[in-house]
């Protein structure tokens, strides 16, 4: 690992989801156009419907870093220096920003008039 | 209403990131006729073979290697600490092996570097312009008196070198030595030998599985090392020996395992005031390692001092390229250069050592220069390691310097031994990283 391209970064991260990776992919870049498709619909955020995906973004960090704790035979007790509380951290800002515009997404395309 | 900025800007990172994924163009692909053997179809083998093929139109790439199972032995640790199947650790040849390669199901039997031909044990003659040494290396179990490899897993016997099945052998006796405690026994061989790490950290996860189960303090943890420190990197030697102070393992040094009683549970131990007896209730033998026969009994061997005895291909540490054949090169645990006999050092060496093969069918000389990098993810319990990483001249080189500290425990490594280290070996096998 002496130096990181990213040609490595995604052989690895094919190696290690398979197919998963592309459908997590797909799934990211459609929520993002449902994302913008709804914002330029709507000329802006919609705040209501910002604070129910927000407060299900942080379901969705904790599930990140709870996901992180099942997949691996690590617990919470093992968070050794600084850097790993910054990869919990960045586990729950990844987890919940993708819960926030997915949620922010679907609320937008099929519960209009509820949120 | 401020989000939105925020949001283009990632979108803007993202692009940017996509573009920036796009495969890189593909170098323009050497024509040649060139024949090219490697011998063996491991890590070092297969990767080799998958760069060749990537750099080269029209050589003829011949790789032998008379076993069709993969081992993914960094995984072998994993499985004799209870965490994973022996399955995690095979995978099949065949599904490595590059389009454009042939691979022969012989053992390499007999190099004649003057008439560049490799003989197989089929009988089979096959000529090479090129040679690439690849076999890995021999445990010498038998060079411990007493020992029986099919005795792992019975009597607190365990070996996690010896293989998938033993290192699950190895993980039924020492679990059930931690039910019960006893003397635990851990140490390695006075040769050369691969992931000089993995003694250590088997030491590191006894201790912490006996810890789980409430029973530390019933058992003793020895470790017996001939040498006169417990890794060849002072720095990181004082680290371990510290850890191991903290953890209650005592540690003997100029202490080899010479021969073992499985039915008394003794190990008898070579030192400087003559043969010592040490009573054990689970051994993790660690033999000691030398090079196959085909390459230890050739010419191409070191010719003077240990490595001539052990049988390790003498290459430059730098090209590792054979400094009597030019025509030969070695790579992975073969190879004679000090340090690295590790999946890490052959992601490294293999684009090296690939680049001065190409260079030489062109007519160029080639820059490339392997400085003898290597890593070790030391686990020093379940659930943290340390990311240890260091060159020919025992300098630590950490990847991520500032961000993750080479001697301290932590869990983003220990996430990496056990997430992101089989993938990245995955696609280095098949010259993708
Ligand atoms: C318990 C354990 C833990 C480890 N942990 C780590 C780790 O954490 N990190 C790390 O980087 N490395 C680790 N390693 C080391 C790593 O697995 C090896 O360094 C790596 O596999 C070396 O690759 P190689 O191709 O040289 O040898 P191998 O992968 O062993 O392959 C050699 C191949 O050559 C074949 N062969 C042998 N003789 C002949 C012949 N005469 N003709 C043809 N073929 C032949 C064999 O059948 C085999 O397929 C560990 C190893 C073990 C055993």
């Amino acid at each position: 690992m002496k130096e990181l391209d990213i040609g490595t970064f995604v052989a690895v991260l094919q190696e290690m989801m398979g197919p998963l990776l592309w459908v997590i992919l797909v799934a990211a870049a459609l929520a993002t156009l449902g994302f913008v498709y709804v914002l330029v619909r709507d000329r802006g955020l919609v705040a209501r419907r910002l604070v129910w995906s927000e407060a299900l973004g942080v379901i969705g960090g904790v599930g990140g870093v709870l996901l992180m704790h099942e997949i691996t035979h690590s617990d919470f007790a093992d968070i050794g220096g600084p850097i790993d509380w910054v990869v919990v951290a960045a586990i729950f800002v990844l987890g919940a920003v993708g819960t926030v515009v997915g949620a922010y997404t679907v609320l937008g395309l099929f519960f209009r008039r509820a949120a | 209403m401020a989000k939105i900025p925020a949001f283009t800007r990632r979108a803007a990172v993202l692009a940017a990131a996509a573009a920036a994924m796009a495969p890189p163009q593909p170098q323009a692909a050497v024509a040649t006729r060139a024949r090219i053997v490697i011998a063996g179809a491991g890590a070092a083998g297969l990767a080799a073979a998958a760069r060749l093929a990537q750099r080269l139109d029209g050589a003829e790439i011949t790789m032998l290697d008379r076993r069709q199972a993969h081992f993914y032995q960094p995984g072998f640790t994993l499985v004799a600490a209870g965490l994973k199947d022996p399955a995690y650790t095979v995978g099949r040849t065949a599904d490595y092996v590059p389009r454009g390669v042939r691979w022969v199901e012989e053992r390499a039997a007999e190099i004649d570097p003057g008439a560049k031909t490799v003989t197989t044990d089929a009988g089979r003659r096959v000529p090479y312009d090129f040679l690439v040494l690849a076999t890995g290396l021999s445990l010498d179990f038998d060079a411990i008196e007493g020992m029986d490899t099919a005795r792992i897993g019975q009597d607190g016997l365990g070996s996690v070198y010896a293989g998938p099945a033993q290192a699950e052998a190895t993980w039924r006796a020492m679990s059930a030595f931690a039910d019960r405690g006893g003397i635990g026994l851990f140490g390695r061989p006075s040769t050369e030998m691969k992931c000089a790490g993995a003694p250590l950290k088997y030491t590191f996860i006894t201790d912490d599985i006996l810890r789980r189960r409430g029973n530390r303090g019933k058992a003793e943890l020895i470790y017996n090392a001939p040498q006169r420190a417990l890794f060849s990197v002072p720095i990181v030697a004082e680290r371990v020996r510290m850890l191991y102070q903290d953890r209650g393992v005592a540690v003997n040094y100029g202490h080899d395992l010479s021969a073992i009683d499985l039915g008394r549970k003794v190990a008898t131990f070579r030192t400087a005031e003559g043969p010592k007896e040490f009573r054990y209730d689970f051994i993790n033998v660690v033999p000691p390692m030398r090079a196959p026969d085909v390459v230890r009994d050739s010419p191409l061997r070191w010719q003077t001092g240990a490595w001539a005895r052990e049988g390790w291909a003498e290459v430059d540490r730098h090209s590792l390229r054979h400094v009597r054949f030019p025509e030969i090169f070695a790579v992975g645990d073969i190879a004679g250069v000090p340090k690295g006999k590790t999946a890490a050092s052959v992601k490294w060496q293999v684009p090296v050592m690939v680049d001065h093969l190409v260079a030489t069918i062109e007519g160029r000389q080639s820059a490339a220069r392997y400085d003898g990098y290597t890593s070790c993810p030391l686990i020093t319990r379940i659930g943290r390691a340390m990311l240890v990483e260091f060159d020919y001249q025992d300098n630590l080189v950490p990847s991520f310097p500032g961000v993750i500290a080479p001697l301290e425990e932590l869990w983003i490594t220990w996430i990496m031994k056990e997430v992101a280290l089989k993938p990245t070996y995955l696609a280095m096998i098949q010259g993708r990283a």
